[in-house]
């Protein structure tokens, strides 16, 4: 801790003993703002080294590969180029191509996570202020079912499309719809939860005030609940367009077959050829980080804070 | 336009939870009916209950001729002003107010018409744009208000609507209200826990305690003939001196004085109640004299209230500001027997 001599400005009112208090505590605040500063920068330096790594080399000619490591292009940057992009894309949309791979992980992606947050909003929409004996059970028995792990329910749900599809004549499995389903099930219970969070956060007058005004459920729920939860339906978005989007078990399994792969399964399998197909994984995955960073950033503008001031007192 | 009519209305949570208890008001068309009592004493859940937010356990709740017990509360006609102002933070102030109107699907000419006329009238044509967040919270009051008026209902409920407010602007409010309810001609019901405004405010006063109802009737009845002690006690700042006395041949005697009551009464012991300003320094009857010791001198310009002991009893009482009284003066004072009141100690019913 610093310590304030008492002799540093003459003529400064220093004797008297409130402003020696407030100076010393001043003096106290930097030092540990600065630690705090350094603190941060390191430990993004760290998150960041990786994928900054991934970037560059996804950025050398796979022959440069071989030859040393991707830090070299720190002082050499004229080794970058975009030949991997190029030839990636070159390929077009054949089947379990790159551009096809992501097709098909976009047509899992969005509606699933589409369905999530609709969903959600509506059914924390009725379990928060709607007005029907047993609303805190079925809350409490959807939050149980946050525990329940994905791999758990593999098997059976494989087994369960295959009834439905004996039944209806359509098997989901091995089909994009399939997938989506899946992930919706095992998104609801999370999306719920936090949107019955956010909506038990809004006032009930609110609502109250919009019953009488004239409006009904499904009104309220529009034009009151759902502008409202926004930053929250963001933010649900963000989550759930993330983890589906990276989802690798699921999509193997139930479209490990197909003739689409999603854009994880296209990664995964160059792995397993042990051919050096760096630059189509470095190149790969760097197309698979910049779709969900568009989503994110478009959607952060949403996290407002402070979206119910002035709504009561 | 209707009057409001409240039929043995019971609200019971659980069994042995009973809010409000056969609670029977008539409101009638145009009036100004303030409902009063301390906090949890059923007043807003009678509220509630009218506008539908809260179902109906028992009896009936009619508007004009129509019983509402089973009508949901978007077809009841009725608006209401929240404590909290309840607005839609992410609407501006005219959304706020067309809100209810296009709800109702009302034609946006007719919506703009009614939206721009109510908020001139309310001093908020400059805020139509802003977010409530961007507005005090005597412009957010208002705009609550304007989304009540711009519907026009067939009943305006306010649910303590100026608690929020600071004691100046709670004042001018008070004032605005009534000159708006008497420029609607709707019928008003004002829910508040504040015995200033019940009695500055309404037409006519219902006081609530503990789920019953224990008087209706103008201020100026109320307040010069209350039905129990309760009432009498809740109603009047400072509040009514309650003393335990003994009656025998038309006199009271209480510990420190005694009095002739104007009215004939059977031989009993009770509580005599008189208010502050029928204990002052002129003295009418040197029997009724009493002499105060006195704890607590409180000025307030155009009055100074004495508290002290009168005997046995704690008395309050009103004199002229000019006398100099200092706390452990003893002061002879006067009792105006006019306005005596006696209440049963069993009952606490008035007897007088």
């Amino acid at each position: 801790m610093s310590v304030v001599s008492p002799a540093t400005k003459p003529g400064s009112p220093a004797t008297k003993p409130v402003n020696l208090e407030r100076r010393s505590l001043l003096s106290a605040i930097r030092p540990s703002r600065a630690i705090l500063n350094i603190v941060l920068v390191v430990s993004a330096v760290f998150w960041l080294v990786p994928t900054i790594g991934l970037a560059i080399i996804s950025l050398r000619p796979e022959s440069l590969f071989q030859q040393s490591g991707w830090w070299t292009a720190l002082t050499a940057p004229s080794q970058l180029t975009l030949s991997n992009y190029q030839t990636l894309f070159a390929q077009g949309l054949v089947a379990r191509g790159v551009l096809d791979s992501l097709i098909t992980s976009l047509e899992i992606t969005v509606p699933a996570t589409l369905l999530v947050t609709i969903i959600s909003s509506l059914t924390a929409y009725s379990l928060v202020f709607g007005r029907w004996p047993g609303r805190s059970v079925v809350f409490l028995v959807i939050v149980g079912l946050l525990v329940v792990p994905i791999q758990v329910a593999l098997i059976p749900v494989v087994q369960e499309y295959r009834v439905f599809g004996d039944l209806s004549g359509f098997n989901p499995f091995g089909t994009i719809p399939g997938v989506v389903i899946f992930h919706v099930a095992f998104g609801l219970p999370f999306g719920i939860f936090l949107m019955y969070n956010f909506y038990s956060g809004i006032p009930k007058e609110m609502l109250e005030a919009g019953r009488i005004d004239g409006a009904g459920e499904w009104q309220l729920f529009r034009r009151v609940a759902l502008p409202l939860g926004l930053p929250a339906a963001a933010s649900l978005m963000i989550f759930q367009f993330i983890w589906v989007w990276n989802d690798l078990l699921v999509a193997l399994i139930f479209l490990g077959n197909n003739k689409h792969a999603t854009l994880t399964i296209f990664l995964f399998e160059q792995t397993r050829t042990l051919a050096a197909n760096y630059w189509i994984i470095s190149t790969g995955a760097m197309i698979s980080i910049f779709i969900p960073l568009i989503v994110f950033f478009s959607f952060q503008r949403y996290f407002v804070r402070g979206v119910l001031a002035g709504a009561v007192k | 336009m209707a009057s409001v009519t409240f039929d043995h209305v019971v609200k019971r949570y659980t069994s042995d939870l009973t809010v409000v208890k056969d609670f029977n008001v008539e409101v009638a068309d145009k009036e100004f009916m303030v409902l009063v009592g301390p906090s949890g004493c059923g007043k807003s859940t009678a509220l509630r209950m009218l506008a539908g937010l809260e179902s109906i356990s028992e009896g009936q709740i009619r508007i004009g001729d129509r019983v509402i017990n089973n009508i949901a509360a978007k077809d009841r006609d009725i608006a209401m002003v929240f404590q909290s102002y309840a607005l839609y933070p992410h609407m501006s102030v005219y959304d706020n107010m067309a809100f209810p109107l296009q709800m109702q699907h009302m034609k946006k000419a007719e919506i703009d018409k009614r939206v721009k006329s109510a908020s001139s009238s309310l001093g908020l044509g400059n805020f139509l744009d802003r977010k409530p967040r961007a507005l005090s919270g005597g412009q957010r009051q208002r705009v609550a208000l304007g989304r009540a008026i711009v519907r026009n209902p067939q009943v305006f409920l306010l649910d303590e609507p100026l608690s929020n407010l600071d004691a100046k602007l709670r004042a001018q409010t008070r004032i605005e209200l009534q000159k708006l309810h008497r420029d609607l001609g709707t019928t008003f019901i004002y829910v508040t826990h504040d015995q200033v405004e019940a009695m500055t405010m309404g037409d006519r006063i219902a006081i609530m305690n503990a789920g019953i109802l224990q008087q209706v009737g103008t201020p100026g009845d109320i307040y010069d003939h209350p039905a129990n002690i309760f009432v009498a006690g809740f109603v009047g700042t400072p509040t009514m001196n309650f003393v335990a006395a003994t009656v025998q041949d038309g006199v009271a005697t209480a510990s420190g004085f005694h009095v002739k009551l104007p009215k004939a009464l059977p031989a009993a012991k009770g509580i005599l109640g008189f208010r502050p300003e029928a204990v002052t320094d002129r003295i009418p009857d040197p029997d009724s004299a009493m002499e105060m010791k006195v704890d607590v001198v409180e000025r307030l310009g155009s009055d100074q209230f004495l508290y002290g002991k009168v005997g046995g009893d704690s008395v309050t009482a009103r004199v002229d500001p000019r006398i100099k009284v200092e706390p452990g003066d003893s002061i002879k004072l006067g009792l105006d027997t006019r306005t005596l009141h006696f209440f049963d100690s069993e009952t606490e019913l008035a007897l007088l």
